[in-house]
């Protein structure tokens, strides 16, 4: 005999407890990469998309997804990638930002997103950043970039003027 | 869709541009460990992990069109030198730092215009590739320009040296924008634009960088060719010696 098929709601609510890997104070659907959940006869169709297209982490969350679900007796299901559209950091929710700064990550500034458009800002290019970022340990706004990349793509590395602490800044993309 | 696609110029066509990415991401990779701060190579390695992560799409679809039962793994790891085709100017050795950075740069600044342009492509596998790694390669970009411009007007030393990474970087610009049957049968699709129509673009953002780096254009110059028809320089063989290694001596070893 089959099992009652669990309630999607619920599927999400098992989700919104599996920690990101390399930044567990946040939950996947946290993150926004969880696009999709679907039941397809008996089989649960959960729909991931990556947040770069290298990130490392991809292969450990698609099993710590399969092994949570399994763990709450998901017998079927299929992971599907979906790329379209991009995963975009817009999508971490307003609670996940929150975690994100009180565990010393600056959130991304919406909007501010790096579009490649270098033509007439050039001469501001030069280390220099239009954007203002409060320091997650002190909320000074006198912080500056160091780096456009940091520990992990998602992040830039940037440093505190005040307080003289680094900290990691998720990038807006 | 647009009309009718010759499978093997699509084939060849995305081994093109996932190759591009393979092997810029091989080249930026060795830097791990050896760059000279320690944010710098942090940058670097993951930006090399953005373009192979391309990459794998790139070729995934390749296989896939391809239809042979091949992998975007066996493609990388199990083709030869004259199977790879990539623009020589990704396989040149990283030489200091300011070659590397000013190889980046030329690349990032047609990279990022070919990807705009293919994401309206006829083929929405494409499309959807190209939109995410649009998304990476605008910070590309954003970082190698910024960098170009605080080396090339810079100390003496560091502006002497980007001069010297520029003239001998340039020679290998001019094959991005060279049109070929495949190029032509893409565009023809309606699957990729020419390359010979990204130059204007290209032209616009290099002009503007270097001149804020005070760097000198150098103008019209002799172009090296052939990368893209699998005739590379004999530094791709090396890179391939090191990259394919692990799957030549152990075929089908798995992590
Ligand atoms: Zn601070």
């Amino acid at each position: 005999m089959t099992a009652v098929q669990p309630d999607l709601s619920e599927v999400w609510h098992w989700l919104s407890q599996v920690p990101d890997p390399e930044i567990p104070v946040i939950s996947l659907t946290d993150l926004g990469i969880i696009r999709d959940l679907v039941w397809e006869g008996d089989t649960l169709v959960v729909t991931v998309t990556p947040t770069y297209s290298g990130c490392p982490a991809t292969s450990i969350i698609n099993l710590d997804i399969e092994t949570a679900l399994r763990g709450h007796g998901i017998g079927k299901l299929r992971l599907e990638r979906q790329l379209s559209p991009p995963w975009t950091s817009d999508w971490i929710t307003a609670a996940a930002r929150e975690k994100l700064r009180a565990y010393g990550i600056a959130p991304p500034v919406d909007g501010t997103a790096a579009d490649g458009r270098l033509a007439g800002r050039i001469s501001r290019l030069a280390g220099t950043s239009n954007l203002v970022i409060a320091c997650p340990r002190c909320g000074s706004t006198r912080t500056e970039k160091i780096s456009q990349f940091g520990s992990t793509p998602c992040k830039a590395s940037w440093r505190c003027t005040d307080c003289l602490e680094p900290f990691d800044y998720f990038k807006c993309i | 869709m647009a009309g009718a696609v010759d499978q093997a110029a699509f084939v060849e066509w995305l081994q093109r541009i996932g190759d591009n990415a393979l092997i810029l991401g091989h080249r930026v990779s060795e830097w791990c460990g050896h760059a000279p701060v320690l944010e710098e190579d942090i940058a670097l390695a993951n930006q090399a992990l953005d373009l192979i992560g391309q990459c794998q799409l790139w070729l995934g679809l390749a296989a896939e069109v391809e239809g042979r039962g091949r992998t975007a793994d066996q493609l990388a790891y199990l083709r030869d030198a004259v199977e790879f085709r990539n623009l020589l100017l990704v396989e040149r050795p990283n030489g200091d730092f300011g070659q590397t950075l000013m190889r980046q740069f030329l690349f990032d600044a047609f990279h990022i215009e070919l990807l705009r342009a293919l994401k309206s492509s006829a083929d929405p596998r494409v499309a959807e590739i190209a939109a995410k790694a649009e998304k990476e390669v605008a910070y590309h970009l954003e970082r190698s320009a910024d960098l170009v411009v605080r080396l090339g007007d810079g100390t003496a030393e560091s502006h002497a040296r980007m001069e010297k990474a520029l003239k001998s970087q340039w020679p290998y610009t001019g094959e991005m924008f060279l049109d070929d049957a495949v190029d032509a049968a893409m565009a023809q699709a309606g699957i990729a634009p020419l390359p010979s129509s990204l130059r204007p673009a290209w032209e616009r953002t290099v002009s503007e960088v270097l001149a804020e780096a005070t760097l000198a254009h150098p103008g019209e110059a002799f172009s090296h060719k052939g990368g893209k028809r699998g005739v590379h320089t004999e530094h791709l063989g090396f890179v391939l010696a090191e990259m394919q290694f692990l799957q030549r001596a152990y075929p089908g070893a798995v992590w």
